[in-house]
């Protein structure tokens, strides 16, 4: 059964995709690593890094896309699973810091020390184990979206309800996060990591090292979404976004499809998170920040949602624009952005991606149809009144 | 004249500057008197308000001219140079039998240590430092009399008992002065520090004291005072009982602050009082937290009510709505930077030139939104969800260009400062006018939906767009219509809240997921689910936030809502019938 699923996964675009993500994985930290500085075509450390938060941004996109472009489903707080995967990597850095903190405290965490707490709280044990991080950072995000998911769909709160109130739980979770007594850092958040898994984090190789990590955990999320979409079970759930009440009227259960491809989508946005916090190095409650989630809708968008290398395009294409427009003209950023917003629903519905495929379709379509209408005109003379 | 308003407004700042009870009381449970998150009047703010309606009061009423001849009383100010302590107290009585009103201002000046002596002339006057010489004030008429370096003046020197024959002189001033307001004041310092000194001078005043209106607050004065003083206990159960039934801070810190010396059988009395006084205070905490929430609710109705038109009537998520209320306080900051610098004396009609400046502003911005982008995307309301957030970060963007990105200062006329006390509330005047105002919008935007042609028309599109055409109606044009016509009420609300909130390019950013919540709780397309919805939630936040705290109050009310949605999708007053699924 996984066999015949991971087949039907793999199609043309999925597989060049896939081969792009895994040379880029190979070729980069190589690039990196292998050259020195004065190598022509050396790859600095900084934009590993950068390279690499785009593509957590885009499997965060892809995560959008999965509930969005092929379920209907228009999230406003997706930001709010990735950074909850955030903090999940963010506890387990935290962790390692050990003694070498500023107050050199074995047990807790700087801001624990500055806030005289006296012990751990209980959601901060286990992480100091990676496997139990790496797991939370998963169930997390997965847990929220199964709760929240399973209260929003049973009631059929769907279209922009479900939009604006997604949109007010990230912006609950922003307001808590930004408690100290949380236990979770405040306004800081967490900081000043030093190394994960023992490898130091500033370390060339680690950036490279999760790089790669990045591009892997992309290639595998690209896969898994392209195996759900076109599944049978992928097909209801188009049938989902397409006639929600008629798909209910043919006896399948809407409310559990919904469920399930939200919340699968949510543990790809938490894994994103988690890939995105070591190579930036902080995580604070700003993620939560609702204008977050709607960007992440701006990237699916542009590229096309309910294609699958649509909102991949598209987060790497809007955040690669985005740092060379702040650093180059830092006024006019935000009306880029509100225009790319604007442009892009009127003009651009179905996105690049989208664009072009449909741009192939009909050509595809024109060329069999000049085929046919040859082969037609061959057998039959033409009629006068049907020409007409 | 001059001479009755300087004390006035002295008698302002000092009864609200110098007693130490009066500013903690604001903080009392960790809350100020406004709402956590709005802009709080400051204590400074209130006491300019209290010294300028002092003012106004002493304007009304002319002081009664003196008994002595001027002349008389300035050689006795002036003999106050020479002699000694004692001579100094003696010349005081005098001055204080004289009843002048005049010399109040001196007195105070005096026991300040303000009071010199001018070498020269062995004239007195009020002297303030001013750089590395004095300024002269002349002690009875409280005009500039030039200025004088620190050799060339001999300070007039006061020590305890001085001080108090200077206290008591001028509460015997005041306290018998012919004038209700003055003695008003009088009797008003003394409850606010009460003192065993002052008992006499009170129990005096009280003797002959005729006026309905401060005979009661004298009556509280000397019932304070007696409680500090030694009087037998049988005098202090009825002061007790007197104190307890004016109620409030003040008066439980003067109970537990002689709590503690009393006497075995009046500790009792006591303690019943401070009970009492204490379940008072509860009960008007419950109302001041309802007028809180009302308050709130207001802001977030006035802040809403635009979306109940866009999104309510029309189907419009607007995520620019936010925007249009800040652009609306921005008109008005424009507005008024335009009165300060060309027409200051309009200045306390500011807002009212800036309301339907607003309203057209953001009406055609609204208007230029609908033609430019929302008509493309009609029935297609995720994109146009997307599409508004972009004309949002530009309008945003556009704005931090135009004005900078910190916050701009927005005056409140002087009918909307300060604030009033009702019983146990202290209720500012710009959170009571926007009450009423949100209500005014609310009552408006009802009539015009329901009684002008206009509102019918823009029902007609909403209920049914075909047969509407149909019927001859252009709905393009009342679609236009209605969406400048919810923006322009935005543009409004962003008036009345530039005078409670900051104005900065992020104030909309605030509102907009509040504004989103009262509809969506309300109920979508009920004007009156949003009113309800909006005061619901304002009460309930205020409700909430003793017990939780601000943010937790807030998360607490998200989730509430959040949950009312499973129960009730549609919202607190779901439209029923066809157009619903549509």
């Amino acid at each position: 059964m996984i066999t015949s699923f991971l087949i039907k996964s793999f199609d043309r675009t999925v597989i060049v995709a896939v081969a792009i993500l895994l040379a880029l994985a190979a070729l980069i930290p190589a690039l990196n690593l292998l050259t020195g500085p004065d190598h022509p075509l050396h790859v600095p450390t900084y934009l590993v890094s950068l390279f690499g938060k785009y593509l957590t941004y885009a499997l965060l996109a892809l995560a959008l896309d999965l509930v969005w472009g092929f379920c209907g489903i228009l999230s406003l707080g997706h930001a709010a699973f990735f950074a909850l995967g955030g903090y999940a990597m963010g506890m387990y850095l935290m962790r390692q810091i050990g003694a070498r903190g500023s107050y050199g405290n074995p047990v807790l965490p700087d801001f624990m020390v500055f806030l005289n707490w006296k012990e751990l709280p209980w959601f901060w044990h286990g992480f100091d184990m990676f496997w139990f991080a790496a797991l939370m950072v998963v169930l997390v995000p997965g847990l929220l979206a199964f709760v929240f998911g399973w209260f929003a769909f049973r009631s059929r709160v769907n279209g922009v309800y479900l939009s604006i109130i997604t949109q007010a739980m990230t912006y609950a979770l922003l307001l808590a996060f930004f408690r100290n007594d949380m236990g979770f850092g405040g306004n800081n958040g967490l900081t000043d990591f030093k190394d994960i898994l023992g490898f130091n984090i500033q370390a060339d190789g680690t950036r490279a090292a999760l790089f790669a990590a990045s591009a892997l955990a992309l290639a595998a999320a690209l896969v898994l979404t392209s195996g759900i979409v076109r599944s049978k079970y992928g097909k209801i759930l188009a049938g989902v976004r397409d006639a929600e009440s008629r798909t209910r009227f043919l006896g399948y259960r809407v409310e559990h499809f919904k469920l399930f491809a939200f919340t699968v989508s949510a543990m790809m946005a938490g894994i994103a998170g988690a890939l995105y916090v070591p190579q930036v190095g902080i995580i604070n409650p700003g993620e939560f920040e609702p204008g977050n989630s709607i960007e992440v809708v701006i990237w699916t968008a542009v590229g096309g949602r309910g294609t699958l290398i649509g909102p991949i395009l598209g987060a790497i294409l809007v955040n690669g624009g985005k740092s060379i427009f702040t650093a180059a003209f830092p006024e006019f950023w935000l009306f880029a952005l509100g225009g790319l917003f604007v442009a892009v629903t009127l003009f651009l519905p179905k996105g690049i991606a989208g664009t072009a495929q449909a741009m192939l379709a009909r050509r595809k379509e024109y060329r069999k149809a000049a085929d046919t209408d040859a082969a037609r005109e061959g057998a039959t003379a033409p009629n006068p009144v049907a020409a007409e | 004249m001059l001479a009755g308003m300087q004390l006035l407004l002295w008698k302002a700042q000092h009864s609200l500057a110098v007693d130490p009870r009066v500013k903690p009381e604001d903080d009392a449970g960790g809350r100020g008197r406004c709402p956590a998150g709005q802009r709080g009047v400051s204590g400074e703010f209130i006491k300019t308000g209290i010294a300028l309606l002092l003012l106004a009061i002493s304007l009304l009423i002319m002081p009664v001219t003196a008994s002595h001849a001027a002349d008389d009383i300035r050689a006795m100010v002036n003999a106050l140079g020479e002699g000694n302590f004692s001579e100094n107290r003696k010349q005081i009585e005098e001055l204080a039998k004289t009843g002048d009103l005049k010399l109040v201002p001196m007195l105070e000046a005096m026991s300040k240590g303000d009071l010199y002596q001018r070498k020269t002339d062995k004239q007195v006057f009020i002297a303030k430092p001013a750089g590395s010489s004095f300024k002269l004030i002349d002690p009875l008429t409280g005009a500039g009399a030039g200025e004088e370096a620190q050799g060339g003046l001999e300070k007039i020197k006061v020590n305890n008992s001085l001080r108090r024959a200077v206290r008591d002189a001028v509460g015997g001033l005041t306290l018998m002065s012919p004038d209700d307001a003055v003695r008003l004041q009088a009797a008003r310092t003394i409850l606010a520090s009460p003192s065993e000194d002052s008992l006499e001078l009170v129990d005096k005043a009280l003797a002959t004291e005729k006026s309905a209106a401060v005979k009661p607050v004298l009556e509280q004065a000397r019932a304070a005072s007696l409680l500090l003083s030694s009087r037998p206990v049988e005098q202090k159960k009825e002061a007790v009982a007197t104190i307890r039934a004016i109620g409030g801070q003040e008066s439980l810190g003067l109970l537990s602050s002689v709590l503690g010396n009393a006497d075995a059988s009046l500790k009792p009395d006591i303690e019943a009082a401070i009970a009492s006084i204490e379940q008072d205070r509860q009960l008007w905490g419950v109302a001041q937290n309802v007028w809180y929430g009302l308050s709130l609710g207001s802001v977030l109705l006035l802040a809403a009510i635009g979306l109940a038109i866009t999104f309510g009537v029309m189907g419009i998520i607007n995520m620019a709505h936010g925007e249009m209320v800040m652009l609306g306080a921005y008109t008005t900051f424009v507005v008024q930077e335009i009165i300060r610098s060309s027409f200051p004396a309009l200045f306390d009609w500011s807002l009212a030139i800036a309301l339907p400046l607003a309203f057209l502003v953001t009406g055609v911005v609204g208007l230029a939104i609908e033609r430019g982008v929302i008509r493309f995307l009609y029935g297609r309301p995720l994109e146009t969800l997307l599409a508004t957030w972009g004309v949002s970060l530009i309008l945003q963007q556009a704005v931090r260009t135009i004005f900078g990105p910190t916050n701009r200062e927005v005056g409140n006329p002087a009918w909307m400062s300060g604030a009033f006390e009702l019983g146990g509330l202290t209720i500012t005047w710009n959170r009571l006018w926007i009450v009423f105002f949100a209500l005014a919008v609310f009552a408006a935007l009802l009539f015009l939906l329901k009684k002008t042609p206009l509102g019918l028309q823009m029902r007609a599109v909403t209920q049914n767009r075909r047969m509407a055409a149909s019927m001859g109606i252009r709905t393009p044009w009342v679609d236009a219509l209605t969406f400048a016509l919810g923006s322009g009420i935005a543009g409004i609300a962003g008036v009345a809240l530039s005078q409670i909130d900051n104005v900065s390019p992020n104030l909309g950013q605030g509102y907009i997921i509040d504004s989103f919540m009262v509809v969506v709780f309300g109920g979508v397309g009920n004007l009156w689910g949003t009113l309800v919805g909006a005061f619901t939630l304002g009460i309930l936040n205020k409700f909430l936030e003793p017990y939780a705290g601000a943010v937790l109050g807030k998360i607490l009310v998200l989730v509430l809502i959040i949950l009312f949605i499973q129960k009730r999708p549609r919202g607190l007053f779901a439209l029923k019938g066809r157009a619903v699924e549509a």
